[in-house]
């Protein structure tokens, strides 16, 4: 009894250890794939970029000029975290934005990924002249119809990206960066 | 002889299709089918997924039923079906990533779907490998089939579209039927229909 049981364990184990061996590589780069798409989506064209683990954003810069950072932000939408990648030129415009992950309804909130009229609003939002906030709560975001909660988080996400945006801006002495309060 | 033999597997396919169909008729699996059928697509491959588990561990428990002893069974099957389902779960996410994170949760929860471990019990250990392969394609197959026919209406109801193809273009659809209570409503609809279909031959 012990017998079987153990050999089961230890084939079973031994067959997915192999697999996790095998399947390593291309999972991982499967992930760097991801991130290099979303990246080139947030951020104009760009040869260099390096990852900052610490405030989890990344420098993107073309021939030692900075093109741009992608900030990656996580928000609570409404059937979880709402994590977003958001491509601010050091203008303080925000370039693109991609989502990560989202666990958003499928069919309502889960449009933010497929809605382009929302999606296409993101591309060169400059904070200093549009509200960030969804136009039921005054500003100028469209919502998704029928998704306010995912989209004012969307719009909340976005937000964060760009006071942190101002705080890396103000630490690289940059003067890209404006108040935009 | 050998004829006969074949039409005794065809028919193990088609009864998993029809007869033993696990989400119109036996009711099993309910969990993955109201959850991941808010579009074709999503049914078909979560329908897909467990066929490929539902093979596999149909075959090879039956190939190891006859050397397990009976008070440790359960543990063996389920650590073999976990086996298959974690080796998927490692090829889904290595090929074909898009699709793995749509499932999520759902290709981990096959371990416990109800119809892998039921074929198991009530088929694949008392008899062959090769019948047990058939038993799980057929219960497979049927279990793809209603998840995509479900996954279809419900995609037509509620967002207006075929396997992500609009045809209404630019309308919502009705967005209940992409929600739960939808889910339930369909389900309910198509299991009538299925059964009635299936009293009439």
């Amino acid at each position: 009894m012990v017998t079987v049981l153990g050999l089961t364990c230890l084939l079973c184990s031994a067959i997915l250890g192999g697999a996790y061996v095998l399947t390593k590589e291309p999972i991982d780069k499967a992930a760097a794939q991801k991130t290099n798409q979303a990246l080139s989506q947030v951020l104009p064209p760009f040869t260099d970029v390096e990852y900052n683990e610490e405030g989890r954003y990344y420098t993107a810069k073309d021939a030692e000029k900075l093109v741009g950072y992608a900030i990656e932000s996580t928000t609570v939408g409404f059937g979880g975290a709402l994590s977003l990648i958001v491509g601010v030129t050091p203008d303080g415009v925000v370039y693109n934005t991609s989502v990560l992950s989202h666990s958003e309804t499928p069919g309502l909130g889960a449009k933010c990924t497929t809605d382009q009229k929302f999606m296409s609003q993101w591309k060169g939002f400059n904070p200093a002249v549009k509200k960030l906030t969804v136009t039921k709560d005054g500003g100028d975001v469209d919502a998704i119809t029928a998704s306010t909660i995912t989209s004012r988080a969307y719009a909340l996400a976005v937000e964060n990206a760009l006071t942190k945006f101002n705080e890396i801006a103000g630490q690289a002495g940059n003067d890209g960066g404006q108040d935009n309060e | 002889m050998t004829e006969d033999k074949t039409m005794s597997k065809f028919k193990l396919i088609t009864d998993g299709l029809v007869k033993n169909n696990p989400t119109f008729v036996l009711l099993l699996g309910m969990c993955p089918t109201l959850a991941t059928t808010t579009s074709a697509i999503n049914g078909l491959s979560m329908g897909l997924a467990t066929l490929f588990v539902l093979v596999l561990s149909n075959m090879a428990i039956s190939a190891i039923a006859p050397v397990v002893p009976d008070k440790v069974h359960i543990p063996v099957y389920i650590v073999v079906i976990a086996t298959f389902v974690t080796l998927l779960q490692l090829l889904m996410q290595a090929y074909t990533p898009a699709m793995y994170e749509t499932l999520g949760l759902f290709i981990p929860l096959i371990v416990v779907n109800c119809i892998v471990l039921g074929r198991a019990e009530a088929f694949a250990n008392k008899h062959g490998v090769l019948e047990s392969a058939c038993d799980g394609l057929g219960v497979g197959l049927g279990f793809t089939c209603s998840l995509t026919v479900l996954g279809l209406v419900r995609e037509i109801l509620g967002s207006g579209s075929v396997f992500g193809y609009n045809f209404i273009g630019g309308n919502d659809g009705m967005l209940a039927f992409v929600m739960a209570p939808g889910a339930f409503l369909c389900l309910g609809y198509l299991m009538v229909l299925f059964n009635k279909f299936l009293k009439k031959n």
